[in-house]
């Protein structure tokens, strides 16, 4: 935090703009840090809000979501370069109406009572959650998370990957505004605009966080974990799928083509490596063909894989983009319609660049002699990255099933439908998430989909359990309620209460910074303008971004 | 630190020197009132006494420690400005000057366009009375009764007598005092338009709060208007964010004329006050900018300092924040005047801008002393002392505001046995 030199001379006046650096920030972390606490206030209040006023809260914001899911969904697609609008569009509606309604049975706020066992349990809330959201997914999960965090009265500072920041940021603010005109306590939703390491880490290791979800690379679950603060982070996957000679081979082939190519294959849940049972092979790759797949020659394979892994490791270019636009990068010609790239290799081991997790349309090809070959290919592609993640298989052989089940190192297998909807949740019936716990096998401390309940602790009143000591009759009992307008209050003085008075502030004037609008003096955003942090700030976030895909991808000379 | 410079054998031979040396009615007072204090170490809301006892601060001299003690982001750029700057010289236009100038003109009332700048609220008061007097070519000032604003010359013949009939200081042939919330009189003061400005603290500190009737400063503006004398509000303690919005004034539907800041907008790292005048009355500084000049106004260590604050305190977390801490302290004082309600009989808030008023003459110096006892900072008005004042920083965290509430209703408890005990002294 030293000045710049003054321009040297009078030549020097017209261009160089005169700085100083004291009044910036180039990690914006003291600002950060003031999000925390504005949280730490709003969930403070949150927690005693009853079901009904936190219903009106969620809906409101779940709405708001679903109505805006068309417009994030195309922002996010030209912001980060990769998916597809459409299939994000069907995502973003999934995690904010769609999870509502997945979870409107559910109560996370209302007191339980066990009369049995004379046991009443009160639902308390994290507190601040601090939500790491990822570049592939990104207005799904600020959705997600934030609205897990309304069900359970928690507030929540989003920090987006960089690569996406102004969708997500766009996406929270306007769940906020829907949340807080519902009701909610004013700061529930916040979110950093500028994600940097320092300020990441900073919010990580601060006290008033209780919670971290991260999902993205390895590295930010890594430091999730060592901060200190109680953490669920997810780790990657890949995934690979088998089918055996007893599956219905029409309709794995058009699961399997489908779930690959959904959002161009960015979701961490899509199909990785195909394994299939030699008798099996010629009819479902004829049906793979007729869904759209498109078969390499080995070498034409080998080609791709080279191209997608230079140097070993995952170019992240290639994250998201259609089959056809790899076709022709790699010099093939392929059909224009061409929604897979089907990449035969031989051995599923850490030097082949196929059996690495590919965040695009690009599928690996397995054939195996049997189905017990089979689960030991899946072992192998999970040796190599995404243990704990997800599999996925097409049969109808129960024996084969189970004993994919029990075999395969993953939490979570879905059984004859594609994984990328399967294992999230949606096209199944497990918890629609769009956090996948890997479990121990993946060095997360969350085994399942990442749900409401996980953000919510049960105060357990236990009665004596000695027979003559009953338990109260606690009926029509609440602790909590409605507040009765806007938390907090507007700071009306005392004796003005009743007068109606609306809020000070000279908002109407153009030169008065209104609430959100820095001072143009003094935050980093001015300062940065013209000095060399930009420079800086942008290669942390490059950094970062790189760190992450990488991790992403996996490299497989480490 | 030269230690060897500031190094004294006890606490008691420190306030023996004390009196010998410095201030001894004054070092005597807090020695009988039960607040024996030396400030040593201090840090966010805390302040400890030499002998490590713990206080939180409640008074924050007047809002000057807002964001804290030794606020973390203030000290490192002042620290990092001292690499650079010292207080400048100031004759000539300086780069942290005008940046600060810029940047309380963008966050002002509408129509403020130039910044004067003193080195303490007083001589900022002084500047924008001069200031009027130059802009309306008249000489009388009028404030309300009980006024306090600051010591020097002009400034302490706007308020009570008690601070100017003393030094002979009185003039109350150009400063006129009407009654607080009275129009009438107000109106009676102004009718000789011979008045170049009416100048008020939004909420009179000093006088314990009393809170604006709603209505009234919105009616002395458009008196002044009418009667053609400016509306100076001086918020130097009621300014800040400290009533949930930067400037309280706002709150009152009035843009005044002139506004005065001082002791927390540097983050009590170090002083500067700041005059910001309205274009139309603003005419001295392009007739004869070398009209009014102070060595160390707007010292550039202090507009640093300045700069910094008024950053942290323009942050829509710390606006939140502060509606969030008044509601829980307010909710918290209404619930202790319950347990209380023949003693503690008042409570006056605006945001964090409170007074307590307690029902005996010298109610608030009974319950400064329990504070004190009970690890806590406040003090009474000394122009009512009647009334506490509390001012908790508008950076304080919930746990703090559960806290002081625990402390607070303790020692209001056991104030009230004190002062019904036939006590006539705290």
């Amino acid at each position: 935090m030293t000045a710049p030199a003054r321009p040297a001379g009078p030549a020097a006046e017209a261009s160089e703009a005169i700085s100083f650096e004291v009044l910036s920030d180039p990690a914006g972390v003291p600002r950060a840090r003031a999000m925390l606490q504005r949280a730490e206030w709003a969930a403070r209040a949150f927690a005693r809000y009853d079901k009904q006023a936190t219903d009106r809260v969620l809906h409101a914001a779940a709405q708001a979501g679903a109505a805006h899911a068309r417009e994030y969904a195309e922002w996010a697609v030209r912001e980060t370069g990769f998916g597809v609008a459409d299939h994000k569009v069907i995502k973003n509606t999934a995690c904010s109406t769609g999870l509502v309604e997945a979870y409107a049975t559910h109560d996370y706020v209302t007191p339980r009572f066990d009369p049995a066992a004379k046991i009443v349990e009160i639902p308390r809330p994290a507190g601040v959650v601090l939500a790491l959201t990822p570049s592939t997914n990104p207005v799904a999960s600020v959705f997600f998370k934030a609205l897990l965090a309304l069900m359970t009265r928690n507030a929540v500072v989003i920090s987006p990957h960089p690569q996406a920041a102004e969708c997500c940021a766009d996406a929270a603010r306007t769940l906020e505004r829907a949340a807080v005109a519902a009701g909610a306590p004013d700061g529930v939703i916040q979110v950093v605009d500028r994600p940097s390491v320092p300020l990441i880490d900073a919010l990580m290791t601060d006290e008033r966080t209780s919670v971290i979800v991260a999902t993205g690379g390895s590295p930010v679950v890594r430091a999730a974990y060592s901060s200190g603060t109680p953490a669920i982070g997810v780790g990657p996957g890949n995934v690979p799928v088998l089918v055996d000679a007893t599956a219905d081979l029409a309709k794995a082939a058009k699961r399997i083509v489908d779930s690959k190519s959904f959002d161009n294959s960015i979701l961490c849940t899509s199909e990785s490596v195909l394994i299939v049972e030699e008798p099996a092979a010629a009819t479902l790759l004829r049906h793979l063909k007729r869904e759209g797949a498109h078969l390499l020659e080995p070498d034409e394979a080998a080609g791709v894989g080279a191209l997608l892994f230079p140097g070993g490791h995952f170019d992240v270019r290639f994250v998201g983009k259609d089959a056809p636009s790899i076709a022709a990068e790699a010099g093939l010609r392929v059909p224009g319609t061409t929604r897979v790239l089907l990449a035969p290799f031989g051995m599923a081991v850490p030097e082949e660049p196929l059996a690495h997790e590919k965040l695009c349309p690009v599928l690996g090809l397995v054939q195996v002699p049997n189905a017990g070959r089979g689960i030991d290919v899946a072992r192998a592609v999970l040796r190599i990255a995404g243990r704990g993640h997800s599999a996925a298989i097409h049969s109808t052989d129960p024996r084969t099933i189970m004993d994919f089940g029990a075999s395969v190192d993953v939490l979570r297998v879905s059984v004859n439908a594609g994984n990328s909807l399967g294992s999230s949740g949606i096209s199944t019936a497990l918890a629609p998430s769009m956090t996948v716990g890997t479990g121990f096998f993946g060095r997360s401390s969350l085994t399942e989909n990442l749900e409401p309940r996980h953000l919510v602790q049960w105060t357990r009143m236990a009665y004596n359990a000695e027979a003559d000591e009953a338990m109260a009759n606690f009926s029509g009992l609440v602790p909590w309620e409605t507040p009765a307008g806007p938390v907090p209050p507007y700071p009306i003085a005392s004796n003005a209460a009743g007068e109606g008075r609306g809020p000070g502030g000279y908002l109407g004037a153009d030169r008065t910074p209104r609430p959100g609008t820095p001072l143009p003096h003094v935050t980093s955003e001015a300062r940065l303008g013209a000095g060399t942090d930009v420079a800086a700030l942008r290669e942390e976030i490059r950094r970062v971004v790189i760190e992450e895909l990488a991790q992403f991808a996996g490299g497989f000379r480490g | 630190m030269a230690e060897e410079l500031i190094a004294f054998a006890s606490k008691g031979d420190m306030l023996a020197k004390s009196k010998e040396f410095w201030n001894p009615s004054k070092t005597q007072f807090w020695v009988d009132s039960g607040v024996p204090l030396v400030i040593d170490r201090r840090e966010g809301y805390f302040i400890y006494d030499v002998e490590g006892k713990r206080l939180i601060d409640t008074h924050l001299n007047g809002g000057t420690y807002n964001l804290g003690h030794r606020n973390p982001e203030v000290v490192a750029a002042v620290t990092a400005a001292m690499q650079h700057f010292d207080i400048g010289n100031h004759h000539f236009p300086s780069l942290a000057r005008t940046a600060l100038s810029e940047a309380l003109v963008s966050t002002g009332p509408p129509g403020i366009a130039k910044v004067v700048f003193g080195s303490g609220g007083a001589e900022a008061i002084d500047i924008a009375l001069k200031t009027a007097r130059h802009a309306t070519k008249r000489r009388k000032i009028v404030s309300v009764a009980k006024a306090y604003h600051g010591h020097t010359g002009l400034a302490v013949a706007t308020g009570d007598e008690r601070f100017s009939t003393l030094f002979l200081a009185d003039r109350p042939d150009e400063f006129g005092h009407v009654p607080f919330n009275d129009l009438a009189a107000m109106e009676q003061a102004l009718r000789g338009k011979d008045v170049a400005a009416v100048i008020m603290e939004t909420i009179p500190a000093t006088y314990g709060f009393p809170l604006p009737a709603p209505g009234y400063l919105a009616g002395v503006k458009r008196l002044c208007e009418a009667h053609g004398a400016l509306y100076i509000a001086d918020e130097v303690q009621t300014g800040l964010m400290r009533t949930g919005e930067l400037w309280a004034i706002s709150k009152h539907g009035v843009v005044p004329d002139i506004l005065v800041t001082g002791k927390g907008i540097s983050g009590g790292m170090y002083p500067i006050s700041a005059v910001l005048v309205s274009e139309a009355a603003a005419g001295w500084l392009s007739e004869d900018g070398f009209a009014h000049m102070s060595s160390f106004g707007g010292a550039e260590l202090g507009c640093v300092a300045a700069l910094k604050t008024l950053e942290i305190t323009c942050r829509p977390e710390v606006r939140s924040m502060v509606h969030y801490s008044a509601a829980l302290i307010g909710d918290g004082c209404r619930k202790i005047q319950a347990l209380y309600p023949g003693w503690f009989v008042g409570i006056r808030q605006d945001g964090l801008v409170m007074g307590l008023e307690f029902d005996h003459p010298k109610g608030a110096q009974f319950v400064m002393r329990r504070l004190y006892e009970a690890g806590v900072w406040a003090i009474f008005s000394t122009l009512d002392p009647r009334v506490l004042q509390y001012k908790p920083g508008v950076l304080i965290t919930p746990a703090l505001c559960e806290e002081l509430l625990d402390r607070t209703e303790q020692a209001i408890g056991l104030a009230a046995r004190d002062a019904r005990s036939g006590r006539t002294q705290p």
